[in-house]
Formats: structure tokens, C-alpha cells, sequence
């Protein structure tokens, strides 16, 4: 299929992966940053295909996944306000939070819908205007600019019971913040398609500035994948580390400037809390004060219980490409898609998720 | 029949046996699903057969009632033919429940029961006996039905999950994941349209022509919930076999591998209604796919695979790129009721 197909031609995948092969000679440790390159990572058995001097390791991308368990606790006491409407992306819903998960309160009586954007929920707000549709808004800047835009929509068209709680992030602090921990030793980083085509190439460039790393960005079918690959084995052979876009045909270096312009006006950045990391100054999105009567957080004032994070879950850890998910003792035992104790065995996107349904054949040899 | 006003609606009378009831009967389902066995209206149907029997039966809840492709009535129809087919059972007869919700517009029942009567033409079956029960005001979402059925077995015969063998061929009677694409498209609040159309279809006629090829076929299953992935872990699991596949094999339309690609879904993982999987010995392998590709819903069949000894109870599937991964039975999957 046009668009599809030419990107996961077998005969070119092979040859790429030999040239990898070829001129890969020292040991190096890539991230996927995404939660969607770690998907297709292993969908397509792309490790398979790699040399033994490469390894990969799962980043923080993904949104839901990130979500911290204060963060899930909030969503739930806000679905559990009389009248209310909650509205979020799929996954987000199973997300276990201390007591219980949005899934569960839905069971219970609540109200909560799956939207597939914010623009749905703004419409649900319409249909209902007697009732309170709280949208519980994830995502990096890939999503954040159509929230942004259903946020400036329901200004102009004055509907007054539509808010948003922003649990938004943004990738380049995530990374710094990674990268000072300094807990795994990265050579190269494939970077995010989706989120560089809203915010461009630039704002990785001290990524080989300041840490010496290389990072390619890279889109999402398998070729793109080793094609970024190769971008960074050369990088990291030449020692020459640079911010590279090998996904030319979405990114620009300058981002989609009517995009930013559009989230600058209703977000500005804000301390967030990250589940594994922790809080980093400037790594969230929160609704500038024009904006306040929108805002889910500042309009309802809500007390969760005090957060309690399951016990034995290293879903952090994971997060911080500190450990893949075999190594967890819950892998696949206690923590499964159908029971996640953890959210990176929730989301599509999530790297224990993803090791789970796709797993290599060597797995079953492994037993791992 | 005379022609019904739009605004004419379920009643909780019509439930109550009295004469809206009757009427109900009478005017709106014999005249659609006409055949002796209902029409005398007894309180059970005296029926012919002979042989080993084949009985199950399935509830259908899906929502939207109406979706391209199909709808609820001939969903309800062709998943008990199939649930029969699936045994190489031939379907006779069928029954029919229906739980309304007050309110309910009488031409969309109409609609239904259009759809069910030519559905059942199709499948050369007949809805023997029925029910009808009318439940107030959001004590049921709109309608569900209920359809049992009863088939003959044919005495050479013996399909079951757990008669895979290493060696035997996998067929798959054609392209996949259009039922739960063509739903989810239809979806509430999703704000998307694709030309994908429910696959929706009775399969007795297939089996039939497949048990001419040989009558021993080992497995046959239809891949609906949980989509093509899930019918493959089970058969694996039943006959304790490894199965590989090869997904440049794997019939996939366009549309619906667009659709998935912007959802997030894997083809693998998305429900079929008019779509079989069927393991068969080797030697018999091209004969059986031969046949099928005669007919109207076996056009695009193709060998997808193999089972193997390797691995019992996993499914492999050869990737584009030439690695092997496992595939996974579909786990909680946030897709509207589909059947």
C-alpha cells in the first residue's frame, strides 16, 4: 500500500541491516526514545536483525506510560465528581492508579468515555451542556496542539463546561534529565518522529553538544527504523555526533510553526511529575492563566487518597532504560496485558507491552 | 403489511402477550421468516433429523445496531450458521430472541427483520421457533437478540480444535479485520470514515464445498473476537501444536491496513464475521483451497502456514523483514461491543 509498503520493503530492510552489520565495529547502547519505535522495534523483529554490537534499550516515550500514579489518582477523583464527564485516549483507562483504575470507576457508575481527541470530548461538551466534560489530556507535543486548539475552540465559542486536566510533557527535558542521571551509558539516541514533526530538529541540538550522543530522528515503519540505525553507527564510528533527520518526509528542522504558535498561546511550560523519574522543571504543559476557567485542576478541587505505587513494579526503572521488561520479577507472571500491575504493560505503546506480545522466537529458547 | 409511520415505537404492551403482541407476530415477523415449522405458532417446533446433531448458541449485543456491511439481525443469523459450519455441521434451523427496549422504532425492527429473513435465505435455514420480551426505558440499550441453532453432522466428519497435526496446512478463507474496522469506524465520538464494509456473512455453503474436497479437514474455526491471532493461539493450545505463519501470506485489504495503522491495531488482533480458518492435511491442502477460491467468500483464501512440532501451544509469525515473532492472543482491547 502506497506510503506503507515502500516502508517495509523486505529486500531493502536486509540490505540495510548488512550495512549496519558492516560497518558497526564497537559495542554501542541505542535508545529508541519512543514507545512507537520500541513497538515497531519488535513487531518487525528489527533486534533480530541486528549485529551483537548493538544494543537497545526502551526509553521514556510513552505518554501513558510516564503518567504518574498521583496523576491517575486525580483523574479518578475528578470522574468521581457528581454530573461530570470524563473523557481520555483508550489506554489511559486500565492505567492502575493507589486504589483503583479509571476502568474500575467507570464499572463502579462514573461516566467516562474514550475519546480519539480532545475535539471529540469538546463536542461531547456541546451535546451536553447541563453536565461537566472533564478531558484528562496525556501526551507529548504530538497531542498537545490539538488540545491546545479544541481549548482556544471552546473559548471562541463560549461553552463553559468543558475543562482540561493537563498531564502533558515535553520530550527534550525528559532527555536532558535522562542523560544527567547518567545511569545508563547511551550512545546514540533514535529520536521521536510524531513529536518532531510539531517541534523540528532543533531543540535536541545540545544533545551532541553537551552529552557527545548521537541522536537521528526517525519515523515509525521498519525501514525508517534502520535507516536512523545506520545514521547512528556512522555517527558514533566517525565519533561526529549530530542531530540527524532521517524521517525527511514529516520532519522539519524548524518543527510546524503554526503548531507551536497554537500551544505557546494556551500552554506554557511547567514543572512535571514523571513516573520512574520524578519531578523536572519545564518538562509539562500547564493552561496559562487566559485560559484558567478551562482548567480541570484550578476549576475542581479534589483530594485523592495519599498515592500508593505497586509494590514490586520497576516500570520505572524501564522508563529510564535502566532494565527491560524480562527482568522484572512481575514480567508476564503477576503483570500481564489482561492484569497490569504497571502502566508499561498498559499501553500499545508500552515497552513491557510490546516485549510481551511480540517477543523474539529467542525468548522461548531463553525461557526469558 | 402496511406501511408504518417513522414515529411508531416498542411499546411496553407489545411484550405483555395481549394482542399488540400478537399483532406484533403476526404483522412484523411471520410474514419475513415464514416456514411450517413457525407458522403454526405452537409452543415448540417439531422438527426432522437425523444423525449426529450439532447444537449452540450465541447473544448479540452489538452496537452500533446498523453498520456498513450489515447490521444486528444478519449478524445474529450468520454467527450461529457459522458457530455450526465451524463443527461441519449443516445448519437447519435456527431460533430467535429478541429483548427490546420500549421505545424502539418499529421501522428499525422492520429493518432487522428484513435483514434476518434474508440472511437466513442465504443460509437456507429457517428460524423455527422465537421469543420477545419489551423491558422499560434503560433496562437494555436498544436490543439484543439471542439465536440458537441445530445443524447435522455428516457421518465421516470430525472436525475439532484439537485435531491439528504436525505437517498440516493453515487456510485462511480471506482478507481480515474488516467486521471490526468497519465498527469502530462507526463508533461514537470517532470521527472517521473508511470504506471498509462488515465482512458479515453466512458460511455454511463454503464449509459444504470444502467437506466435497475432503471430508477430513481437522480444524475449522471463524475468527471473529479477538481476530485471527487469538483463533490461532487457541488451535495451537487444543491440539498442544506449534503453528507458523508467514505474514506476507496474510490477506490483508488496504483499507483496513490503513484504518489500523491510524488506530494503533494490529489485523491480526481485529474480529472477522464472515472470515474461516481451517487446518487441513497436507495432501489435501490444495485440493480444499482450490474449492474454496470457487466460491463467493473464499475468493481471496490462501495457505498462510503450517503446523509444526517447535514450540507447542505458541503461534510464530515469519515477519516481513524475515524474523519470527510470537503472536499473541488479543488481550483487553477498547473496541465497541462488535457482536
Amino acid at each position: 500500500m502506497k506510503f506503507i509498503d515502500e516502508y517495509q520493503n523486505a529486500e531493502l530492510a536486509r540490505s540495510l541491516a548488512r550495512r549496519i552489520a558492516s560497518h558497526s565495529t564497537r559495542r554501542i547502547s541505542l535508545m529508541e526514545f519512543c514507545g512507537g519505535h520500541t513497538h515497531a522495534v519488535l513487531r518487525h523483529g528489527i533486534r533480530q536483525l541486528m549485529p551483537d554490537t548493538i544494543e537497545m534499550r526502551s526509553g521514556p516515550g510513552c505518554p501513558v506510560c510516564v503518567t504518574a500514579t498521583t496523576d491517575i489518582d486525580r483523574a479518578i477523583a475528578l470522574a468521581h465528581l457528581p454530573g461530570a464527564i470524563t473523557a481520555t485516549f483508550g489506554d489511559i483507562i486500565r492505567v492502575p492508579g493507589s486504589h483503583s483504575s479509571l476502568q474500575q470507576t467507570r464499572a463502579e457508575g462514573a461516566d467516562i468515555r474514550v475519546a480519539y481527541s480532545a475535539t471529540d470530548a469538546l463536542a461531547m461538551a456541546r451535546a451536553n451542556p447541563d453536565r461537566s466534560v472533564i478531558f484528562i489530556a496525556i501526551g507529548f507535543e504530538t497531542t498537545a496542539p490539538t488540545i491546545a486548539a479544541s481549548i482556544a475552540k471552546a473559548r471562541e465559542e463560549e461553552i463553559d463546561n468543558f475543562y482540561v486536566l493537563s498531564l502533558l510533557k515535553l520530550t527534550p527535558p525528559v532527555m536532558r534529565a535522562l542523560l544527567d542521571l547518567g545511569e545508563v551509558k547511551l550512545d546514540g539516541i533514535i529520536g521521536p518522529g510524531h513529536v518532531s514533526v510539531v517541534i523540528g530538529a532543533r531543540p535536541y541540538e545540545f544533545i551532541p553538544r553537551d552529552y557527545g550522543v548521537a541522536c537521528v530522528i526517525s519515523g515509525f515503519e521498519p525501514l525508517d527504523i534502520l535507516l536512523a540505525i545506520d545514521r547512528l553507527v556512522e555517527q558514533v564510528e566517525s565519533h561526529q555526533p549530530r542531530v540527524e533527520i532521517a524521517y525527511s518526509r514529516g520532519v522539519r528542522p524548524e518543527g510546524n510553526t503554526s503548531a507551536l504558535r497554537l500551544m505557546n498561546k494556551v500552554f506554557e511550560a511547567d514543572t512535571a511529575n514523571w513516573r520512574g523519574i520524578g519531578s523536572i522543571p519545564e518538562s509539562g504543559l500547564k493552561i496559562r492563566d487566559r485560559y484558567a476557567s478551562f482548567d480541570a485542576a484550578r476549576a475542581f478541587s479534589v483530594s485523592p487518597e495519599p498515592v500508593r505505587e505497586p509494590r514490586g513494579c520497576i516500570c520505572g526503572d524501564v522508563l529510564r532504560g535502566v532494565a527491560t521488561p524480562p527482568q522484572c520479577k512481575l514480567f508476564g507472571q503477576a503483570c500481564t496485558p489482561e492484569r497490569p500491575v504497571g502502566p508499561c504493560m498498559v499501553s500499545s505503546e508500552g515497552a513491557c507491552a510490546a516485549y510481551y506480545q511480540f517477543a523474539g522466537v529467542e525468548s522461548l529458547e531463553t525461557g526469558s | 403489511m402496511s406501511i408504518q409511520s417513522s414515529r411508531e415505537v416498542i411499546l411496553l404492551a407489545h411484550g405483555s402477550g395481549g394482542r399488540l403482541g400478537h399483532e406484533l407476530v403476526e404483522e412484523r415477523f411471520l410474514p419475513l421468516l415464514t416456514n411450517p415449522a413457525l407458522d403454526k405458532l405452537d409452543d415448540s417446533a417439531i422438527l426432522e433429523a437425523e444423525g449426529r446433531l450439532a447444537f449452540t448458541t450465541d447473544s448479540y449485543v452489538v452496537n452500533p445496531l446498523f453498520f456498513p456491511g450489515g447490521d444486528i439481525g444478519k449478524l445474529s443469523v450468520c454467527g450461529t450458521v457459522n458457530d455450526l459450519s465451524m463443527s461441519g455441521a449443516r445448519p437447519l434451523y435456527l431460533s430467535l430472541s429478541l429483548i427490546i427496549e420500549e421505545g424502539f422504532p418499529l421501522n428499525e425492527l422492520d429493518r432487522i427483520l428484513r435483514s434476518i429473513g434474508a440472511a437466513c435465505q442465504e443460509a437456507e435455514v429457517n428460524i423455527v421457533t422465537g421469543d420477545t420480551k419489551v423491558v422499560g426505558r434503560g433496562q437494555a440499550d436498544r436490543l439484543y437478540i439471542t439465536t440458537s441453532g441445530i445443524g447435522v453432522v455428516p457421518p465421516q466428519v470430525d472436525i475439532s480444535g484439537a485435531n491439528a497435526s504436525v505437517g498440516d496446512k493453515v487456510i485462511l478463507s480471506g482478507t481480515i479485520g474488516e467486521h471490526g474496522i468497519a465498527i469502530t469506524s462507526q463508533r461514537e465520538g470517532l470521527q472517521f470514515s473508511v470504506p471498509v464494509q462488515s465482512d458479515c456473512a453466512p458460511l455454511n455453503r463454503l464449509v459444504a464445498r470444502m467437506l466435497e474436497a475432503s471430508p477430513s479437514i481437522h480444524c475449522l474455526r471463524d475468527p471473529t473476537r479477538g481476530g485471527l491471532a487469538s483463533t490461532l493461539n487457541e488451535l495451537a493450545r487444543q491440539s498442544q501444536v506449534g503453528i507458523a505463519v508467514e505474514e506476507d501470506r496474510i490477506p490483508v485489504r488496504e483499507e483496513v491496513t490503513a484504518a489500523c495503522e491510524l488506530l494503533g491495531f494490529d489485523p491480526l488482533h481485529v474480529a472477522n464475521e464472515g472470515k474461516l480458518v481451517a487446518i487441513v492435511g497436507p495432501d489435501d491442502a490444495d485440493a480444499i483451497l482450490a474449492r474454496m477460491k470457487e466460491t463467493r467468500y473464499g475468493v481471496d483464501a490462501a495457505i498462510i502456514g503450517e503446523v509444526s512440532n517447535r514450540y507447542p501451544g505458541k503461534v510464530l509469525m515469519k515477519t516481513k523483514l524475515g524474523p519470527s515473532r510470537i503472536v499473541d492472543m488479543l488481550s483487553g482491547e477498547l473496541l465497541p461491543r462488535i457482536c
